[in-house]
């Protein structure tokens, strides 16, 4: 698997893409520090960024890399190599080179700007590594979805449909709900409707460690009322590693029995 | 290696309705049947990329069943020589020593096919034959047992389809098993030791060149082919 996930990363090195979204991380990070003077008010700017783009940068990207990918995977599949180190090393080799790219174009320059004698360090981290986490959660999401449908137009559609869906649809859905049961306790439901989604999720984890009661929502709110900060927080993780790994067994499933 | 018994569908529609095979060591069969008869998936079958419905592959002894070490043995040509397109030659070459992580001997071959010139080149920039015979170099330069050659001669130019068939003999003298599909008859006619032409994703027919002819009392191979496809359209 190792071999595959290099040869994948080498690839990925050399495209443009990868060095765009880099570019601008560092661009929008550099600029928010620069006019903000404020490492506090960027962290929050950059959460909202990071919710909607991570998810569809990975989304987008995953379903072109594994749609571009397909006759090196048809090449490789020969080879005397498990079915599993062939894709497990190709989603690896993306997610990685993603979140590399996230994590150097961010954190450089925070550390330039001194994050790391500000008492801040906690807060980057876990907005680094929600970023992280969305960019794995999104890329297996479309790894799954192009893996299932050999048309590639529709791949996309379904790609793009399920992060718009997460991303907008399902907190628009969840708030109608809200409004139309007004008058019922609602606190649990919420709590789980929002471990349903990944992106809210995140959402909650920054927030709860940023600890901005303001910018909390609903679901945070509750979140923070049932758990606490230090639980709601490590249940917000368990429940963005199960995001992680259902979707990447899901796939390694489906990609161990299809015919190539 | 040996098929017994093969099955395969796509959805509802059948490829193949119980196919034998046997690779012999030392010897080469050729795959002969109308497009879309089914040869590539048997190959693609052979290889575990296709997971037929019933019956069972063999290689040395034991049921392959969907384990991969088994194909450190085989060398697989594929039909469309497509590979990653940023990649140089040179730089595929050792990609595939690294990732099969066993011996390869490329100097000889590519000085045989002529493909110095193209080492430093990235594969989108390469022609469709000598593609082909890049393919056939991460074919050849390892030292496996089995050969499965889909339309191994694709796009070659008649110098590399000698060179090409001189490397087949000196393999096969080596004792290596070679399964070829191919639709150029002469190579059967000059190379294959045993030919097995499906149709309808059954075997029709199992046997030398020789019989082959005989049974369509043609005087050559071509027109037997023909004859066998032409009764096949119009039965």
């Amino acid at each position: 698997m190792l071999k595959v996930l290099k040869y994948s990363f080498y690839d990925l090195v050399r495209s443009r893409w990868l060095y765009a979204y880099l570019l601008f991380f560092l661009l929008v990070t550099t600029g928010l520090v620069y006019f903000s003077h404020d490492l506090s008010r960027t962290m929050i700017s950059l959460m909202n960024i990071l919710i909607v783009l991570c998810p569809l940068i990975g989304t987008l990207f995953g379903a072109l890399y594994f749609y571009n990918s397909r006759e090196f995977i048809d090449l490789l599949l020969a080879l005397p190599l498990p079915r599993r180190s062939i894709f497990l090393g190709k989603y690896l080799g993306l997610a990685f080179s993603l979140s590399l790219s996230l994590f150097v174009g961010i954190s450089f320059p925070m550390i330039l700007f001194g994050v790391l004698t500000s008492g801040l360090l906690m807060n980057l981290l876990t907005l680094l590594s929600t970023g992280i986490f969305l960019t794995f959660i999104f890329t297996a999401l479309s790894f799954l979805v192009a893996l299932k449908s050999e048309n590639p137009i529709r791949g996309f559609g379904a790609a793009i449909f399920i992060w718009l869906f997460l991303s907008v649809i399902y907190d628009g859905i969840l708030l109608l709900v809200l409004l139309y049961f007004e008058s019922y306790p609602l606190d649990k439901f919420a709590l789980i409707a929002s471990l349903f989604n990944p992106v809210d999720l995140s959402r909650i984890l920054i927030m709860l460690q940023l600890d901005i009661s303001a910018l909390m929502g609903y679901t945070g709110a509750v979140f923070r009322k049932f758990l606490g900060t230090g639980t709601g927080m490590v249940v917000a993780y368990g429940a963005l590693i199960v995001w992680v790994v259902v979707p990447v067994l899901l796939f390694l499933r489906i990609a161990r029995r299809k015919d190539f | 290696m040996i098929i017994r018994n093969l099955h395969k569908a796509y959805g509802k529609n059948p490829v193949l309705k119980g196919v034998d095979l046997e690779l012999k060591p030392g010897c080469i069969t050729a795959v002969l049947g109308p497009n879309g008869s089914g040869k590539t998936t048997l190959i693609k079958c052979l290889l575990g990329m296709v997971f037929g419905q019933e019956g069972e592959i063999v290689a040395d002894g034991k049921e392959v069943n969907r384990s991969w070490l088994y194909r450190q043995d085989i060398g697989y040509l594929p039909q469309i020589a497509r590979f990653t397109e940023n990649l140089k030659v040179k730089e595929l070459v050792g990609m595939i020593g690294d990732i099969r992580n066993q011996a390869a001997d490329p100097a000889a071959l590519i000085s045989l096919f002529g493909l110095e010139p193209f080492m430093n080149k990235p594969l989108r920039h390469l022609s469709g034959g000598t593609r082909q015979k890049v393919n056939i170099l991460i074919t050849f330069m390892f030292n496996t047992k089995y050969f499965v050659l889909d339309e191994p001669t694709v796009g070659l130019d008649p110098l590399a389809l000698i060179r090409f068939k001189e490397l087949l003999v000196k393999e096969k003298e080596k004792g290596k098993a070679i399964l070829m599909t191919t639709h150029m008859v002469h190579l059967v006619e000059e190379l294959a030791d045993e030919v097995i032409f499906i149709l309808e994703g059954k075997v029709y027919f199992r046997g030398d060149v020789k019989a082959l002819k005989e049974k369509h009392n043609g005087g050559n191979l071509e027109e037997a082919i023909a004859n066998i496809l032409f009764l096949e359209q119009h039965a």
